[in-house]
This record gives C-alpha cells, sequence and structure tokens, in this order.
C-alpha cells in the first residue's frame, strides 16, 4: 500500500471519523456521567464507522445507480495532444458552471490549440484553455459554440471533505475505455488516507505537492486525470490527479486532489480576476534545511531527464570554486567523497548531505582520464 | 454516509459535535442490522454460486484459468484463450475437491469463448444465467475463479466489486478476441480468473471475466476488467454445444459517421445478402437488430455479438425513404481462417507473453491480454483418457464432432416419426390448389421433379443437369422440393456433408429453431426445426453461394396413408412469394 509510505500530516481535529476515535479516548480518562455517555455514543460511532468501511450497504446498490446516473452527465472526455508512447492523448474533466467551463488536469492533453471535449451523450464540442493554475495542477476550460446551452455542472463551492473510511466513487476515462458515445468509467473504494503527497512523475517531483485523499481503489490510471472522486451518494470531494508514483516506495498511486482546494482558483478564472498566486515557498522560511546544491560549488550538472542521467558537467561559473580547482564542462562525476555516483540525482543526493566545513572530494572522468579535485564546503547562505 | 457527512461538516465545535453524534446514533441502530442482513446475504449468494466455479488446468499444471458449470451435464463456459493449446482433454477442479477429466466440446475464437463438458457425473451445480442487458453502472458484481492459479485446492478465489461500464468494446487482436458489448467492472480480474464467472448481485451469472487493461502497473488487476456479457454467449450457445468452431457476423458493407453523425454505408459487396435486399452505398443505418445506430463504434458493439450466418432485422433510410429488412449476415473469418494450419500472424496490440529459452511463450497463468497467435496453434499431443475416448470426435472445422453428431441424432429423431419414406424410391405426387386458387400437382422422383400450376409446367431433371432456378424467380423450388425428399428419405446420408448449426431467431423474427445445414454439390440448404415439438418448419435452399435462396415454410403436417407430409408449403424468394401450395393430395410410391 502506497498510502503506508505516504508522510501524513496532523490529521485536521474534528473531520471525518478519525476525530471521532480521537475524541473517544479523551473520555474515558474522566468518569462524569456525561463523558461516559459521550463515549458510548463515540463506541457506537466508531462501530458504526468500521461497519460503514468493511460492509457496505446492499441497499446502496439502487442508490448507487442512481447517483451514478445522475453524475455521469457531469463528468466529459477530454481529447487532445500526446498519443505518443506511454503518454496518452485523452483525459478528463468535469463541468464547473451550467455555462460550460469545465475543471481538469494541468497536463500535455491540454498542449494543443484546441481539445475536443466528448459529453457523456456523445455530444462533441471544442474548448480551449481559459486559465491554469499549474501549482494546483488545475486547468480551467470553456466550450466554445455552447451559448445558450446549460450544462448540469459540479459546484466546486460545496465541495466537502471526508475523512479516512468514506465510501467514495471515481468517475474517469481511464484507459479511453469509454471511447464512443458512452458515459466514463465509474470505480469504487474508500478513502485509505488524507494526507500530503510526496510524489514523482518519471524523475521530476510532482507538480503538486499538498493534500490529497488516497483512495484503496485504482482510481488513478492512464487518462483518468481529471476525473472526480466524490462520496458513495454523490457529493464532489476531489479532482483525480495524474498518475503518480509513491517517491519513497515506488509504488503507483490512487490519489485525488481535493476540490476545497481548488474552488476558489477555479472561480477566479471562471471570472477573469485569477492571479497566480506566488509560491507560498518564497515568502515563507523554508522549514526544511537549507541543502547544498552543485551552483554552491560553482558547477551546473546535464538537465536530468531519465531515470539514471550520467551525471555530466554542464557548465562552468567563472571565478567560483569548481573554476578554481579545474573542473569543466563535459567532466563526467564518479565519486563524491567516496560514494560512487551514478547519476545527476545521485550528485544531488550527495551534495545535499553536506555541512558546512566538510570537504567535497570529487573524481571526474574527463577523456580517458581521471581527475581528483577537492575544495571545501562554503559557510550556508541563509 | 448522512452521519458521515454531518461529522465531516461539523466543524463548529462542541456542541454541534454533540449533536451529530446523537444523529449518528439514532441512525446507528438501524443501520447495524442492514449492515449484518447484507453480509450474510453475500456469504449466501456466495456459498450458493462457489460450487460451479471451475478451475481450469493445463496438463502437469502449466498453466491454466477458471470456468463455470450451466448444465447438470457438466458443459462449463471458459475463455477461449484459456483452452488454446491444451488438446481435446484438460483437468478441471471444482469445489467439492474433486479434479474431473474434461473435455473440449466447442470454440469461439473471435468472441474468446470456449465450451468445455467435464465429464463422469450426471448432476453437477449449476449456475444461473441471468440478463446481462439489466446490469447498471454501480451494480454489484463478484468475480469467482482461479487467479494467479491459487485454487490448488479448487476452492475459488472471491472478489466483489462495482460495474464500471456497459456496452463497452475492446479491440481485437488482429480480427480474434474481440469483446463487443462487453461489461466493465472494478472487481479485481487478475491472469487466472480468464474464463471465470462474473455474477451479479444475486448469483445469477452475468458475464465470463477474461481481460483487463493492463498499462504500466503490470499484469495484475488495474481497476479495468472485462467481461464477455452471458446474452453475447447465449446466442453462440447451441453452436458450440455443437462442438463447432463459432463465427462472428459481419454485415457485408462498411460504414462511416458523416459530419451530422448520420452512420452511413460506403462501401458494400454486392453479393452479400444486404445487397440483394436493396442497401446501397450511401444510405443511412437506423436500427439494427432492434437497436438504435448512432455512431460507428456503437454499430461495432450491436454487431459483435452476433453469430455468422443469422438472420436480423436491419433498418436503412435509402433516398429519404425509411426501409425494414431481414438479411442473412456473412462471416468475419473465410472457412480456412477458422481451420488449423499456418497463417499469417495477427499483430498483437498488447506485448506478447515472455518467451522462455526455447522462444516458446512462458507458460503463466492465463492471462486475458495475451493474444494466441493461432487459435488452433500447437495443440498438445496429448493421451487421450481410455475411458473417455468415444467423446472426442477430430473433424476438420469442428472442435469437436462427436457433439455435432449427439445434436443431429437429437434433431433427426423427429424424422422418424414420420413414417416410413426410406422404401418410397418410387415418385411422390402431391396435388392440390395454391391459395390462389390455382390447382398444382408437385411430383418429386429420383430422376426429376416437376410441377404443374396455372398454365404452366416446369421441369428440374436431376441426372446430368445442372441444377436450375425452375420455376424462375423462385430461387430453385424444384430442387428445393427435392432436397426434402433427400431428407426424408435418408437423412444425413441423402447429402454430401451435413452438420447441426446452433439455433437461430426463425426468419430474423420469429422462435429460435435448431438448425441443420446440408450440402449437395452446390447446393446449400437450411433445415429449421421447432425447438418445442420437434417438427420441421421450412427450409432455404440456394442453388449456388451466395444466390438468393428458395424459402418454403410448412404449416401443419398431415397424415397421408401412414405417411406424415407437410400441409401448407409457403414458398418465396427475395421476399416475393410464388405460391402458397395446400396439399390435399399425396401418392407416395415404394419401389417399382
Amino acid at each position: 500500500m502506497q498510502n503506508a509510505e505516504c508522510k501524513v500530516q496532523s490529521v485536521e481535529q474534528s473531520e471525518g471519523q478519525i476525530p471521532l476515535a480521537v475524541r473517544f479516548q479523551a473520555p474515558t480518562a474522566s468518569r462524569s456521567a456525561r463523558s461516559r455517555s459521550v463515549m458510548q455514543l463515540a463506541i457506537c460511532t466508531l462501530h458504526f464507522a468500521l461497519c460503514t468501511v468493511l460492509f457496505p450497504f446492499s441497499a446502496h446498490a439502487q442508490s448507487t445507480r442512481d447517483t451514478i446516473s445522475a453524475l455521469q452527465p457531469k463528468v466529459v472526455k477530454i481529447f487532445g495532444a500526446g498519443g505518443i508512447k506511454s503518454l496518452a492523448a485523452h483525459g478528463t474533466g468535469f463541468f464547473v458552471s451550467k455555462e460550460g467551463h469545465i475543471a481538469t488536469i494541468w497536463s500535455h492533453v491540454l498542449d494543443a490549440d484546441l481539445v475536443t471535449v466528448v459529453l457523456s451523450d456523445g455530444r462533441r464540442f471544442t474548448a480551449r484553455v481559459l486559465g491554469a493554475e499549474p501549482q494546483l495542477a488545475l486547468a480551467v476550460l470553456k466550450l466554445n459554440g455552447a451559448e445558450g446551452v446549460e450544462f448540469p455542472y459540479f459546484n466546486p463551492d460545496e465541495a466537502i471533505s471526508a475523512g479516512t473510511g468514506t465510501r467514495v466513487l471515481g468517475f474517469s476515462n481511464m484507459f479511453n475505455v469509454a471511447a464512443g458515445d458512452e458515459p466514463v468509467s465509474v470505480v469504487h473504494g474508500v478513502i485509505a488516507a488524507k494526507t500530503v503527497i510526496e510524489a514523482r512523475r518519471g524523475v521530476f517531483d510532482s507538480p503538486y505537492s499538498g493534500p490529497v485523499f488516497v483512495v484503496d481503489g485504482v482510481t488513478n490510471n492512464s487518462g483518468a486525470a481529471g476525473g472526480v472522486l466524490t462520496t458513495r451518494d454523490g457529493l464532489l470531494l476531489g479532482m483525480i490527479g495524474l498518475e503518480l508514483r509513491n517517491a519513497k516506495s515506488n509504488t503507483w498511486m490512487n490519489y485525488a486532489i481535493p476540490v476545497n482546494e481548488l474552488a476558489s482558483p477555479i472561480q477566479q478564472i471562471i471570472s477573469g480576476k485569477f492571479e497566480r498566486k506566488k509560491d507560498p515557498h518564497e515568502d515563507e522560511p523554508s522549514l526544511k534545511p537549507r541543502r547544498y546544491k552543485p551552483l554552491d560549488f560553482g558547477f551546473l550538472l546535464v538537465p536530468d531527464v531519465v531515470e539514471r542521467t550520467p551525471a555530466f558537467i554542464d557548465s562552468i561559473q567563472g571565478d567560483s570554486a569548481a573554476a578554481k580547482v579545474g573542473l569543466r564542462s563535459d567532466d563526467l562525476v564518479l565519486f563524491v567523497n567516496d560514494e560512487l555516483i551514478q547519476s545527476c540525482r545521485a550528485l544531488h543526493e550527495a551534495i545535499g548531505r553536506l555541512e558546512s566545513g566538510d570537504q567535497l572530494r570529487l573524481v571526474v572522468r574527463r577523456g580517458n582520464e581521471l581527475v581528483n579535485v577537492e575544495m571545501p564546503v562554503p559557510k550556508k547562505k541563509e | 454516509m448522512i452521519g458521515q457527512r454531518k461529522v465531516a461538516k461539523g466543524k463548529r465545535g462542541g456542541v454541534l459535535c454533540f449533536g451529530c453524534l446523537c444523529l449518528l446514533a439514532t441512525s446507528l441502530t438501524a443501520a447495524e442490522p442492514q449492515v449484518r442482513e447484507a453480509e450474510l446475504k453475500r456469504v449466501e449468494v456466495i456459498e450458493k454460486v462457489a460450487p460451479t466455479v471451475v478451475a481450469v488446468f493445463a496438463k502437469g499444471g502449466a498453466g491454466g484459468g477458471s470456468g463455470v458449470l450451466i448444465s447438470k451435464e457438466g458443459f462449463a463456459l471458459t475463455n477461449f484463450h484459456v483452452v488454446t493449446g491444451l488438446g481435446p482433454f484438460m483437468k478441471c477442479g471444482l469445489n467439492d475437491g474433486v479434479l474431473y477429466d474434461a473435455v473440449l466440446v466447442g470454440i469461439d475464437p473471435t468472441g474468446d469463448v470456449a465450451l468445455v463438458k467435464l465429464l463422469g457425473r450426471d448432476d453437477f451445480p449449476v449456475a444461473t444465467l441471468g440478463d446481462s442487458d439489466k446490469l447498471e453502472i454501480g451494480d454489484w458484481t463478484y468475480v469467482m475463479g482461479n487467479p494467479f492459479l491459487l485454487a490448488t485446492d479448487f476452492q475459488p478465489t472471491v472478489t466483489y466489486g462495482i460495474v464500471s461500464g456497459t456496452h463497452r468494446y475492446q479491440p481485437p487482436a488482429g480480427t480474434w478476441l474481440e469483446y463487443t458489448d462487453c461489461i466493465q467492472v472494478d472487481t479485481s480480474i487478475n491472469p487466472g480468473n480468464s474464463g471465470g464467472p462474473l455474477f451479479s448481485s444475486a448469483g445469477e451469472l452475468v458475464g465470463i471475466n477474461g481481460r483487463g487493461s493492463f498499462e504500466k502497473r503490470g499484469r495484475v488487476n488495474s481497476g479495468a476488467g472485462y467481461a464477455i456479457s452471458i446474452n453475447q454467449i447465449k446466442f453462440f450457445h447451441d453452436q458450440l454445444k455443437a462442438g463447432r468452431v463459432v463465427d462472428h457476423a459481419t454485415l457485408g458493407a462498411t460504414v462511416t459517421t458523416e459530419a451530422d453523425g448520420a452512420v452511413v454505408v460506403n462501401g458494400i459487396l454486392e453479393t452479400s445478402d444486404v445487397y440483394r435486399r436493396g442497401l446501397r452505398s450511401g444510405d443511412e443505418l437506423v436500427s439494427f437488430a432492434g437497436r438504435p445506430v448512432r455512431s460507428v463504434n456503437q454499430f461495432k458493439n450491436i454487431l459483435g455479438i452476433y453469430p455468422k450466418d443469422w438472420m436480423l432485422p436491419i433498418v436503412f433510410r435509402h433516398e429519404g425513404e425509411r426501409r425494414e429488412i431481414h438479411a442473412r449476415l456473412r462471416g468475419l473469418h473465410a472457412k480456412t481462417e477458422l481451420m488449423p494450419g499456418p497463417r499469417p500472424q495477427p499483430k498483437p496490440r498488447q506485448p506478447m507473453p515472455k518467451k522462455d529459452k526455447d522462444g516458446k511463450p512462458e507458460k503463466t497463468p492465463d492471462l486475458p491480454q495475451a493474444p494466441p497467435s493461432d487459435p488452433h496453434a500447437e495443440a498438445k499431443k496429448t493421451a487421450i483418457p481410455e475411458q473417455w475416448k468415444n467423446w472426442f470426435v477430430a473433424k476438420p472445422g469442428f472442435a469437436n464432432y462427436r457433439f455435432n453428431q449427439l445434436e443431429q441424432d437429437r434433431v433427426f429423431v423427429s424424422l422418424k416419426g414420420l413414417g416410413d419414406f426410406a422404401s418410397a424410391t418410387g415418385s411422390w405426387r402431391l396435388s392440390g390448389q395454391s391459395m390462389a386458387g390455382d390447382k398444382f400437382e408437385l411430383t418429386l422422383a429420383a430422376k426429376g421433379v416437376g410441377l404443374e400450376i396455372r398454365d404452366g409446367a416446369f421441369f428440374q431433371q436431376l441426372e446430368d443437369t445442372d441444377p436450375a432456378d425452375e420455376p424462375q424467380g423462385t430461387g430453385g423450388f424444384l430442387i428445393a422440393a427435392h432436397q426434402l425428399r433427400l431428407l426424408l428419405q435418408a437423412g444425413a446420408k441423402g447429402f454430401t456433408e451435413c452438420h447441426y448449426f446452433g439455433s437461430e431467431p426463425l426468419d430474423g423474427r420469429g422462435e429460435l429453431a435448431d438448425v441443420i445445414v446440408t450440402t449437395l454439390g452446390a447446393i446449400e440448404t437450411r433445415w429449421f426445426f421447432s425447438r418445442a415439438s420437434g417438427l420441421l418448419l421450412g427450409l432455404d435452399s440456394r442453388l449456388l453461394e451466395d444466390a438468393e435462396p428458395c424459402q418454403i415454410r410448412f404449416d401443419g403436417w398431415n397424415d397421408f396413408s401412414g405417411r406424415r407430409l407437410p400441409a401448407t408449403w409457403r414458398v418465396t424468394s427475395a421476399d416475393k412469394e410464388f405460391a402458397t401450395l395446400k396439399v390435399e393430395k399425396a401418392e407416395v410410391a415404394g419401389k417399382k
């Protein structure tokens, strides 16, 4: 389970069912009559929560049918750029206004002049990107030629949050199974965790890092991103994210970005008042300790494009430590402080572990020659 | 769920939370028995259907899959790709812990279905067939079977999930293993589940699991599994049970979607039945087999579930005029393609299974996406178990001809009750009046057939002459009548070739009828028998391939001196009636 590896940040109080379990522990300490009754209720509630997780009601079969048929017209299939290798040319989106605004994931599929949007009943429209917030992996599209047509939509302001154990449905055009005039695929699951993702996409970090719902069902497949996650009774929870691997376990993640996080940028993009927020990390002092980068020593590596990009030096800054010890571009770094370096990433990690006052010893290959260099680690810039 | 939501929204402090808890508590007492009931119901359903689930094993345990019993005689459905290469005999385990011998009965390489028969009992547990068209997205389903070949004790693995999509299309590998109008589920389907049952929440068999969408997560469940609908399999069931290698239908025309969304014919075979019934390039398809046609994909989806040679209703618009026809559909494959032997390999869409060092595919549990390169490839020479060897008869074009013989015997029983025609080698003289009031006399003799009706006289010599369309425009009524004489006299032996086809709706709209196909030289005749009474309902006889057949439909059988013959003959060809003959008198002579 990838979520086991996810870094779980502190759970918000009074949200979902976990807090109920938390609250249940407090009264056990005191013995007042009121706390006893609270405890009983809490036990019942906990029991209820467990039952809900473990034994879905059969009565839900009927209402799930109705929920699904009511929601499917709000979910659309998006066709755009891609179609090469593992880059799918299809994606998913959902209506967020009756005028035909669609929220979807910010991805390569939108990297086309016009994208095609196909509704659950087969109606086709072209659409253009109205605005995007790459930090939230969000894009908002507007259908062309849809004046006067009303569409069924999700109101992003009505999105709710839900805790671990909530039973959910995922709607998406995964694998482009719904290629014809047909509604998208629906899968079921349970929220396994509400956490902050630490994930990567290929060798790159995930564009989105923030709170997510992690689901125990397989919601995130190719083309599923931009789909919706709802509760079993149809309330909007999240937007299904891009296919990502957990940064630690390397397993595929099934998650959705809470629409709560997206609601105000969606409305701002629609109303044309959207201003990209600054990276919150730009203002706040970073909680993470500052780590050394190759640039602190005056060299840059080649772009990290594949899983194991060899650690070639791309360029040297004039008048830097690297220039002084004679490093050159096209040198291949083989060892950092006696540690074998097999990729750009390994080099970044090794340099990141240095502390002020350490020595940086490099072994580089230049042509057929091995060259040793050494330089002191400078004092950290705050 | 309501309770949960209240809690989720209850951020406003303790009092509100407490209120929510009270709310929850009230809903709780009601919910709990319901939850327990739902659980018990699932346990009950699983217990009921688990005995019908089959674990299929290749000889020596090298690979296998799943299956499901559909008759107490032991007929079980599985995937074609599960039985490929296993040879005519295999081993099947049930959850009673017994490993049964099983024999291959029929295969559908296009639809990825195979029928096998478990041997040794006549009281096997049976799954109830459901109606897969009634499934809706969100319905709960059970998948049972043998994923990863875990069922070494033959106890099926159970997974539970929802219907993710209905009437889905999954493209073929080449022209084989095309999943049309199939059911998409998020119920876990893994390698080894192939051929196993998809049960509805009520425990009815609604599909046969066979594929999944596997991409970067490897060959394990990725939330999208596909099952062949049981309704499609019902159409093919009688053909499979007859030991045949069956084929799916094609229209004989290609279609394209116009800008306005209309589905329009853009190419048509002039030898096809739809062409003879008036369909032309540029015509718009309105409906097919009773379902409206909305797009090319959707049309392919509907077409794909029907067997070759079925007659189905088609509605189209020709120059603005709406027309409804019933046309007999062609096969997707040439006959030779369905016969064993090497042929060009279809290019698989998915990566082929890993090869071992001898270059043979590594045998793993049968995988939904491992397309067999050749449906008849490398049938291993396994020793046929001595006690079961009479269950298999090899014949080109059949998966197991033994089962076709059994079906022919079953259908031909009714002919025996009609009287002694074997000795009636002399001429047969049938006379009476047509519905139009014309007197007629039909003479059937060994050397020729003659008909006098109205003022005309028609004759067909049977020796040293080519069969002709006589009377003209009837599709060869005299030859067709002669076929009836041959059938009554000698049964299957009266023809060069005879096989049981399966069942089809009579004339594309009537009751399901048993169909026997006979050939004599170039003359092919389809005989329709009532499944209720066993009586012969009629025949379609054509002089040449792709020629318009002569269609005769019988109404009532009368006794003429100890021999029963059809009382009323309605003779049509190309949708035009030639005559309806009412036989009043019949003289059937013995040896001269």
